[in-house]
Formats: C-alpha cells, structure tokens, sequence
C-alpha cells in the first residue's frame, strides 16, 4: 500500500502538512506532495476536506501472503518449569490462531518431554521439542539458528515470544536472518479483520504514544510480548496434541555460559506475584507519606510500590520502581497514592485488574485509568482505610 | 582493539506528546540528545581502548544535524566519527537499519561493536542483535560489567530475569550495554577543542554499496499503520464525597468484588 494525493483535488490547503506526524507532506506547485518520509500511516487520510489523499493497494501486497499456515510461540522454561509469559503467548496465540483457522504450536528448546506435555495441556495443537545439550543454557546464536530453520521448514504465518531478557536478544537475530518484520515488546495483538494480518500495538516514546504497527509484505509476522499483559490460556489436563522432536546436528555457538547466577530481591519478586500492590508518588510527600502505605499494606497483606518520582526523590529505594524504567506488575488490585501517573509509570501498572487512585488533583492522568478515582488527600483517607480495614478484618 | 560504537539521536522522549484531537505527535521544542543508553555505549568504548589500546570509531545514521551527537562523542574521546547519511535511508525500519549499519561496519572493519540496550523512542532493542546476524557475528545482549577482554575473546556479565550470566564469546562481537555497566564522563576541555576540529566523515548508500530494496520505506518489512494515546478506562467511578465517605463506598465496592 501507499500514499497518493489526487492533485486534480488537492486545494493546497496545508491542512494535511501538520497533520503528518513525519513530516512527509510538502507542498510543490501550490499542490500537497507525498515524500518519502512517508511511514504510510494514514494519519493524514481523514483530514482532507476536499478527499485528496488517498490509499492505493498494490499488486504486491498479496505477494508471499498464504504461504505460511499456523501460530507459533517460543515457550521459555525456568528450572524445570514452564515460565508464565509462555502461558500468556498461548492464551494470546490461540485467540488469533483461532481467528485465522489455524493451528496453535509451541517451540521448545531444552527442558523435558514434562514441559513440552504441559504445553499441549495449556493449548498448543503442536510442540516443537530439541533437547540438545546445546540448548540446556540459553544461547542466542543457537537459539536463533534452529529458531530459523524450523520456521523456514514449516512456514508458519505468526511467530510470538516473550518480550524477556532472551526473548528480545534472539528474536531479532531470527526476524534479521528470515529478513522479515518483528515487534517490539507488543501490549496487544489482533487479526485485521480486512486483511487478515497481523496488527500489532506497542507503546513507543517512552509509552507516550501507542503504535499500531503492520508486517504487510514477509512471513512470518514477529512480535515479542510484554509478559504479564496478555491472559493466560485454560489449563486442560485432557486436552491431546503432537510432540515433534527435533534434532540439532549442525548448530554451534561462538559464545559460551560459563555460569549463571541468580540475584532476586525478596521486594522484585513480591511486586511481581503480589494479589495487592499499594503504590505511593510524589504526593506521599516524603518518608511519613510511605511510613502510612506501609502500614496499609501491613493490613492488606500487599507490597509496596513507587513512582519514579518518589524514587528519585530517594524516599525509597529503586526495587520499588513500576514504570518504564521500573518493573512491570498486574496484580488484583493496585492503589496508587499521590502518583500523578506519567505515562511512563502507567505501562507499568496498567494490566492490573483493578486499579484504585487516590490524589488531591481531580484532574490527574491516574484517573484515567483508575477504576475507582478517590479526588482528596492521601494522609486523610490512607490511615482512615488502615483503621477501618483493622475493623472489618478484626486486628 | 579497534571498537565501533554505534549511537542514535532522538527526541527527548519525556517531552513528546500525542494531540489528542489531530492525532499526531507535538514535537515542537523538543530537544535533541544521545540516546541515554548509548552514552554507557561511549564511555565502554573508551575503557576498552584504555585497558588495550586500539581505537574507538563512533557511527551513527541519521539526517545531516545527528552531527551534533557525534562531535559529543568526540569531546568524551572517541577518534573518529562516521555518519550515514542519504534521503535513501529515511524510513527505515529496526531491519532495514540494521542492515544499513552492517555494510558500513563491514567497510569500516572491527573487532567489537558497541550499542546502547536500547533507543529511548523506540525502546525496540532489535538494532544490536541484528547488526549481528547480518554481520554473522556473535552477540551479547544486556551486558553490566567486563569480567576480561584479551586479544581473541571476551568475558563480560549479562543481566537476565533472575540475575545474571557470566559469558564468554569469541571476538568479533557485538555488545549492548545497560546503564549499570558504568558512568558515561563529562567532555573534557582537550576533547571539546577535538570535537569543533574534527572531521565527520559522511557515508551515503552508494559509498556503503546498500542497494535500494534493502534500505528505506522499501527494505522495511514492518509499517506504522497508526498511532494514537494511551487509552482511558471506560467503567470507572468517582467515589465523591467526605474523606469517611469516600473510604466505606471504596470498601464496600471491594468486597463486592472479592479484592480484598
């Protein structure tokens, strides 16, 4: 597809130049040109008043299209357990395979015929399993070769993985080897229902902005996935599929895991795992501030949460950062307290189930994305939550 | 040792914004600077040269005013700086932009690469692992600290989800780096009198021999079809009135949920 604009109509308005968000409109001749900046967003189709612009399909965009068949996900494992994101690319992965009538296949390397069957109990039609001592450590060259060659050999039309550590360092490798799109770090997925393909959405600028992003002419569509966005699938312990097992003659690896070192804090791992996460910003004014969301989280059984804000302010260390630069987390219930809710702290937070804002100004950007928004002050309504919740739970 | 640190200039992402109404970013005043992750980039580069000697070469692809982002680098120390430059390359996608810095790097020649973990506009990450692969190089994401570098190889740390792994890899390699690796220094007065002489040398498409499918809008297979604000939630209350009030509404909707 492309971007015309019918000079015959064109009035040389300029009401198309500022609405291109990359400067790809000009004018020429006292007419709106298209250069080729163009990002083919269609962002300036709509504001024409004379309906100059428009999209023109080429032939080729059917090119290479029906080749491929199947949804595919590469499952990560854990000590022998498979990882949750993997759950969440099946539940996600399924609903579009669904769509498109087609089968749902795990890719699993390492690990043990255990996992590859809980992964057909957890959705997958197919599992790809190699369990070549190659792939008992991840290792981005070997990952990425075998990755390619059995996507070569079966074709399938989508490929979704974690948006982890190794998901995003071998995945492009992958996508740059088949010379096709990939997608970074997706919070949503959906089939276009014109054209049956892949659209794909993921915050960029910081999580400023939302971008719908489209891998129209290759095959397969990549896309890695935020962990803890997507849903996961249903667990069936009934449920039957096929384990291929795969064999990994050629591969080798010029890089090497001498050792591998585990370094959890107790406070990442419960933000990530907490039901309840109560979160303080820059209205909790400092140490008494948290010193109350402490006290509540005390009463609630929850973890405690912060801003970037109240990080920087050193009112609590970075462990507790959610955010873009923090941790990602999706609990039952989050209460945010005296965060204004930057973006950049909303796409840390915003897939929790339920989200309670409390803050002095009615016109935060939290409430809009909170479910229950509680406009006044914190240090009122925080210890009057603790002392009525103390009631009800009889402490 | 001879390094390539490849940098990107963007938009200081905290400031941009989407218009509600046309739909379009506001980019207005919106300053420029080196993507934050690729100072760490720099600052690894010149520790390699100082641990082995050698040469750091800064590159980066860009319009003609990413100058301004190379001559920083040169202040911090860095010997060299190679710019991509060519309307050809605009629109390029993760893919296509890899590509089109994986023929300059093979022209240019080298024994590591260095590049930021990711670009704060983007944040995709996928430039580093696939400047590797079109390189058919090694590559070691993430990296938080060099544990040795000799002649023919390397040890650094990587950081993964639950720690980190000690990893070795033959050289030439490709490394990304986070923000724990180091502390990118400040220009000095000898680097800055560098920087204003320097001579920036511009690379275009023909000079790195990319052909035209490979680069631009027609080497990216991925397009942005839209792009739009961050949602609002639609069934969401507002809990008015006296503090008590407000707090029994809150409890009483809760446990009615069963959050509590």
């Amino acid at each position: 597809m492309f971007i015309r604009i019918q000079k015959d109509k064109c009035s040389g308005c300029e009401t198309c130049i500022d609405s291109c968000p990359y400067d790809a409109i000009v004018m020429k001749d006292g007419k709106a040109e298209i250069n080729e900046l163009c990002q083919i967003c269609s962002v300036c189709l709509s504001v024409c008043p004379e309906g100059a612009i428009a999209a023109i399909e080429e032939d080729s965009d059917k090119k290479e299209k029906g080749q491929g068949a199947g949804v595919w996900v590469f499952a990560e494992h854990r000590d022998g357990r498979l990882a949750d994101v993997s759950l969440e690319l099946l539940g996600v992965g399924g609903m579009l395979a669904e769509k498109r009538g087609a089968e749902l296949s795990a890719v699993l390397f390492g690990s043990t015929e255990k996992e590859a069957e809980e992964l057909i109990k957890w959705g997958a039609d197919r599992v790809y399993h190699c369990t070549a001592e190659i792939f008992s450590r991840f290792n981005d060259e070997a990952y990425s070769r075998l990755l390619s060659d059995l996507i070569r050999q079966y074709r399938p039309e989508i490929v979704l993985a974690g948006a982890t550590p190794a998901g995003r360092s071998f995945i492009p490798r992958v996508a740059a080897r088949l010379r096709t799109g990939l997608t970074a770090d997706c919070t949503s997925l959906d089939i276009d229902s014109e054209t049956g393909n892949l659209l794909q959405v993921r915050p960029a600028f910081g999580g400023n902005i939302m971008a719908a992003i489209l891998c129209p002419h290759t095959r397969p569509q990549m896309a890695t996935v935020r962990p803890r966005v997507m849903k996961r699938s249903e667990y069936d312990s009934g449920r039957k599929g096929a384990i291929i097992q795969v064999t990994a003659d050629n591969i080798t690896s010029r890089t090497n895991v001498i050792e591998t070192v585990k370094e959890v804090s107790g406070v990442a791992l419960n933000l990530q795992e907490a039901n309840i996460i109560v979160a303080g910003g820059r209205g909790t004014d400092g140490q008494k501030g948290f010193d109350l969301l402490f006290e509540l989280a005390g009463v609630l059984d929850a973890s405690v949460a912060a801003s970037r804000a109240a990080v920087d302010e050193g009112w609590i260390p970075y462990r507790h950062q959610v955010g873009q630069t923090g941790k990602t987390v999706g609990p039952k219930l989050y209460i945010a307290c005296g965060i204004s809710g930057a973006v950049q702290h909303l796409v840390g937070m915003q897939s929790s189930d339920i989200i309670v804002a409390i803050n002095k100004n009615p016109d935060a950007p939290i409430f809009n994305v909170a479910n229950y928004c509680i406009p006044g002050d914190l240090f009122e309504i925080v210890p009057m939550l603790t002392k009525k919740l103390k009631e009800v739970k009889g402490l | 040792m001879k390094t390539i640190v490849c940098i990107k200039q963007v938009p200081d992402t905290a400031e941009v914004r989407i218009n509600p109404e046309t739909n379009t970013l506001m980019r207005d005043g919106v300053p420029s600077i080196i993507n934050p992750y690729d100072m760490h980039a720099i600052e690894a580069g010149l520790y390699i040269k100082e641990k082995t000697g050698g040469s750091v070469t800064v590159l980066t692809m860009g319009p003609p005013q990413a100058e301004d982002a190379l001559r920083y680098a040169i202040s911090m120390g860095v010997d060299d700086a190679v710019l991509l430059t060519d309307r050809a390359f605009a629109g390029s996608d993760t893919c296509a932009t890899a590509y089109i810095l994986s023929k300059a790097i093979e022209r240019l020649g080298v024994d590591i690469i260095i590049c930021g973990k990711q670009a704060i506009d983007g944040d995709t990450a996928q430039v580093g692992p696939e400047i590797a692969e079109f390189l058919d190089m090694p590559h070691i994401a993430y990296i938080r600290k060099f544990d040795d570098i000799k002649d023919n190889s390397i040890v650094v740390q990587r950081l993964m989800d639950e720690g980190y792994d000690v990893v070795e890899s033959s050289l030439p390699v490709l490394l990304t780096v986070v923000r724990e690796l180091n502390d990118p220094r400040m220009p000095s007065l000898k680097g800055k009198i560098a920087a204003k002489k320097a001579e920036v040398k511009k690379m275009s498409a023909s000079d790195i021999g990319a052909g035209e499918d490979d680069i631009g809008l027609k080497g990216s297979p991925t397009q942005v079809r839209d792009i739009f604000a961050p949602g609002t939630t639609k069934d969401r209350k507002i809990l008015e009135g006296a503090a008590e009030e407000q707090v029994d509404l809150l409890l009483k909707e809760l446990t009615e949920l069963k959050c509590l």
